[in-house]
């Protein structure tokens, strides 16, 4: 009964969408106060209707319903509740309704918080809003329905996948929703401003918290993405530019790129059309991303269950979507005056780097990934495109881009003076090549990776330091000045200095890696990189789901024990999978990562053993990064104009233009 | 989504190598693979990190624990030892798998296009962006504010807030 509610629910909100994507739109245009106040009411409906229908499948899941299929195919009475929840979004059609889901929260949270924008734009972002709504409405009630029943229910389910049964996994989806989604947002409000025909500086500032939000949100994801990948998959590999990561990583490059240009908007009415530009793009990435992942096109190598219906009916929302927004960018890119004059050396330019550099490694990134689909397609060359191409060819912006970021950051609006920024920076950049000529100092391979890698991180990091302080004035108590700044001063810091941590982390990592591949028997010891490691035991235990083969692994430095790992190779009877969970021992500067693998025939066991500099610098400046944003988020200039019921109350007074 | 899918498609690999289930994942590098001379076996590596595994997803045989990955680390070993350079090692691979198993695309033929990409890019946008800073710095002062008298009134209201 309650799936029926549910799946009834749905229907609903695909009619309330289909409705509030016309009438505000007409409302809107014929200056109608009634059509366009009817966003608001939907907006809330809609988001009411699809949470309902997302708790009857939690519900179903929690209460382990097989004769709902969803439920058969992905969880198992045994399962932990937890993961029990978190099997809602583990698979397709549940990672759909969580993912319209997110396009209602985020309709409604315009609804709520939109009290200050004009009731025509207010209207229009909404009804756009709404489009999206009854595209992913549409795809999932024609093409993946999560509420479809069983014939005769079998008497247990199929158990979830047992790599996604764990905590770092069970939150990355919702995450990454919620940036992917959030850019839809600014799809919204930028394509609601085009019909409208205006860009100015309120616009940028009404738009740039949606960005912001979605990039930190698209930031938490990915590092729990990339966090679950090193511990779970069994050899610490953090980052695979792997396809389906590529489609998590575009909108993210290009929302860094938007949320930059948005503040240009916002305070110097400059860049507009680019900047609209480039919020219709970051959607059309995230849909492109969604395509990706869920067609299965660019991982066609074995035949995983492709859906050629899926497929197509995503590329057809996103060539809708993009099309229309393209279209209506090209036919009003005229209204769009440039008003701030700048001279070359100012923080516009800077910004137009930044612009540059972040867009055109976010194409590298996309020619990547479908190169191998347009060389099959075009010149029938079957070829791959793996991190080595990446690597090489992504690598670079990012180095420019941090050489450049610490003098951007200080460069001035409209005029700037090079040499008194780099005056004022070269405290940092002197600490900064001592910290990369002591890397190259101490380490023993030649590559320059490392050295630069901590040199970046250095100058960012200082960088950072040297603009905050640089803030407080030149005289008085500037100590009690810092804590008093704004946070969107602070948030700029963190992030970047964010930024630079997670540099280090990922040039560390790669540059100074050891491992060891060897037998040991019960007893024996092994040495790697000034740490003993000694198998103590290896015995059998039972887990609520799964069986275990646990070792017990001694790390001792300099005859002193740091502690015990206790590395697993789990078995998975239900879903008849192996995984593996590796034992790290976490420190600052770096992570020692077993892995117990086969019995051998003369009665060891092969095991594993890496020594990982620098690894958790990688997730740090995740946080930090997310941290930044969250900062900026929260400034008050945000706060007060989001929240103001002031203001709605005043623009409710003014008739509608 | 990333992960949950490419976990999905890990485990639908993972499960049609061992198709028998077996007791656990096996490791990559097994340790009987591992060759007596360390600068040969430091060699291998390198290699298998370049070539990919042809059932695998995006995996190169260094990373990946499926039999045929290991047949081709051992076969990378094989020749190594049997005194090829690193080149012939790849070019007898290459000759026997196709270029598909070279994770770095080839710089011949239409490659040229993806390597280029990204420093054509690079060049355009930055022509544009040049001309973009130029003109901005050229332009004089706009006299007035587009603004009507009420919007501005309206925009100070909320930027005072």
């Amino acid at each position: 009964m309650i799936t029926e509610l549910g799946h009834f629910a749905l229907v609903l909100a695909f009619l309330v969408a289909c409705v509030q994507a016309v009438v505000p739109l007409i409302g809107a245009h014929r200056r109608w106060p009634g059509w366009m106040a009817f966003a608001e009411p939907a907006a809330n409906m809609q988001f009411l209707l699809t949470a309902l229908s997302f708790a009857a499948l939690t519900y179903a899941f929690v209460t382990s319903d097989f004769s709902l299929k969803l439920v058969t195919l992905n969880s198992h009475s045994a399962k932990p509740m937890l993961y029990k929840i978190t099997g809602v979004w583990g698979n397709h059609e549940g990672s759909m309704l969580l993912w319209v889901l997110i396009v209602t929260l985020f309709g409604a949270f315009a609804a709520w918080f939109g009290g200050n924008l004009p009731p025509t734009l207010k209207a229009r972002v909404l009804a756009v809003q709404g489009m999206i709504g009854v595209a992913f409405f549409a795809f999932i009630l024609f093409t993946s329905n999560p509420f479809l029943r069983m014939a005769v229910p079998p008497f247990d389910g199929q158990d979830l996948n047992p790599l996604l049964q764990d905590p770092g996994l069970a939150f990355h989806p919702p995450f990454l929703y919620l940036g992917y989604v959030g850019l839809s947002m600014t799809f919204s409000f930028a394509v609601a401003a085009l019909i409208e025909g205006r860009i100015d500086a309120a616009w940028g500032r009404w738009v740039r918290p949606y960005t912001l939000a979605a990039w930190v949100f698209l930031t938490i994801g990915i590092g729990l993405g990339s966090w679950w990948a090193y511990y779970e998959l069994g050899w610490g590999g953090f980052w695979f530019w792997d396809p389906v990561e590529n489609a998590s990583f575009m909108p993210w490059l290009i929302a860094a790129a938007l949320l930059h240009s948005a503040i240009v908007v916002e305070k110097r009415e400059s860049m507009k059309s680019w900047t609209v530009l480039l919020a219709i793009i970051a959607f059309g990435f995230s849909m492109v991303g969604a395509f990706i992942t869920r067609s299965g096109v660019l991982t066609s190598v074995h035949a995983f269950a492709t859906d050629p219906e899926r497929g197509m009916f995503l590329l057809l929302i996103t060539a809708v979507f993009m099309l229309g927004g393209l279209t209506l960018f090209a036919a009003r890119a005229n209204m769009m005056q440039a008003k701030g004059v700048f001279s070359l050396v100012s923080r516009e330019s800077a910004l137009v780097v930044n612009n540059i550099l972040l867009g055109v490694a976010a194409f590298v990134v996309f020619v990547g990934t479908i190169w191998p689909l347009v060389s099959e397609m075009l010149f029938d060359r079957k070829l791959s495109v793996g991190a080595p191409f990446f690597n090489m060819a992504f690598t670079p912006f990012m180095v420019v881009l941090g050489l450049v970021l610490p003098l951007g950051a200080m460069l001035p609006w409209k005029r700037g003076n090079l040499r008194r920024v780099a005056g004022s920076l070269r405290y940092a950049f002197v600490l900064a090549l001592a910290v990369g000529a002591l890397a190259w100092a101490m380490q023993s391979g030649r590559s320059a990776l490392g050295p630069v890698g901590l040199f970046l991180g250095a100058w960012l990091v200082s960088g950072a330091a040297v603009d905050l302080w640089g803030r407080t004035g030149r005289s008085g108590n500037r100590l009690s000045r810092l804590g008093r700044l704004p946070r969107a001063d602070w948030g700029k810091a963190v992030a970047h200095a964010g930024l630079g941590v997670t540099m280090a982390g990922v040039a560390g990592l790669m540059a100074w890696e050891t491992e060891d591949i060897r037998v040991l028997q019960v007893g024996e010891s092994l040495e790697l990189s000034g740490y003993e490691l000694t198998l103590l035991d290896v015995r059998e235990i039972d887990g609520p789901n799964y069986d275990s083969t646990q070792g017990v692994v001694r790390l001792v430095r300099d005859g002193k024990e740091i502690s015990t790992l206790y590395p697993e190779k789990r078995f998975y009877p239900v879903a008849k999978m192996p995984t593996t969970e590796a034992a790290i021992d976490i420190g600052f500067w770096r992570d020692v990562y077993v892995v117990v693998g086969d019995p051998q025939d003369n009665g060891g066991w092969a095991v594993r053993t890496y020594y990982k500099p620098l690894a958790n610098w990688i997730w740090g400046g995740s946080i930090l990064m997310a941290l930044g944003g969250a900062l900026s988020l929260s400034d008050r200039r945000y706060r007060v104009a989001a929240g103001a019921n002031k203001a709605r109350a005043v623009s409710g007074g003014v008739p509608a233009e | 989504m990333t992960g949950t899918l490419r976990a999905l498609l890990a485990a639908l690999v993972l499960s049609m190598v061992f198709a028998a289930p077996l007791a656990g994942p096996a490791l990559a590098v097994q340790p009987d693979e591992v060759l007596e001379d360390p600068a040969l076996e430091s060699r291998a590596r390198d290699i298998s990190a370049g070539l990919r595994c042809l059932v695998c997803r995006n995996e190169s045989i260094d990373d990946s624990n499926a039999e045929l990955a290991r047949d081709m680390r051992l076969l990378v070993r094989e020749r190594l030892v049997a005194g090829d350079s690193d080149e012939e090692v790849v070019d007898f691979i290459v000759d026997r798998f196709g270029e598909y198993v070279l994770l770095q695309p080839s710089v011949t033929g239409s490659n040229l296009v993806l390597w280029l990409a990204g420093p054509v890019m690079l060049l355009l946008g930055g022509a544009i962006g040049w001309s973009y800073l130029r003109r901005r710095g050229r332009a004089g002062e706009t006299p007035a504010d587009a603004l009507s008298e009420a919007e501005a009134d309206r925009l100070r209201e909320i930027m005072k807030e």
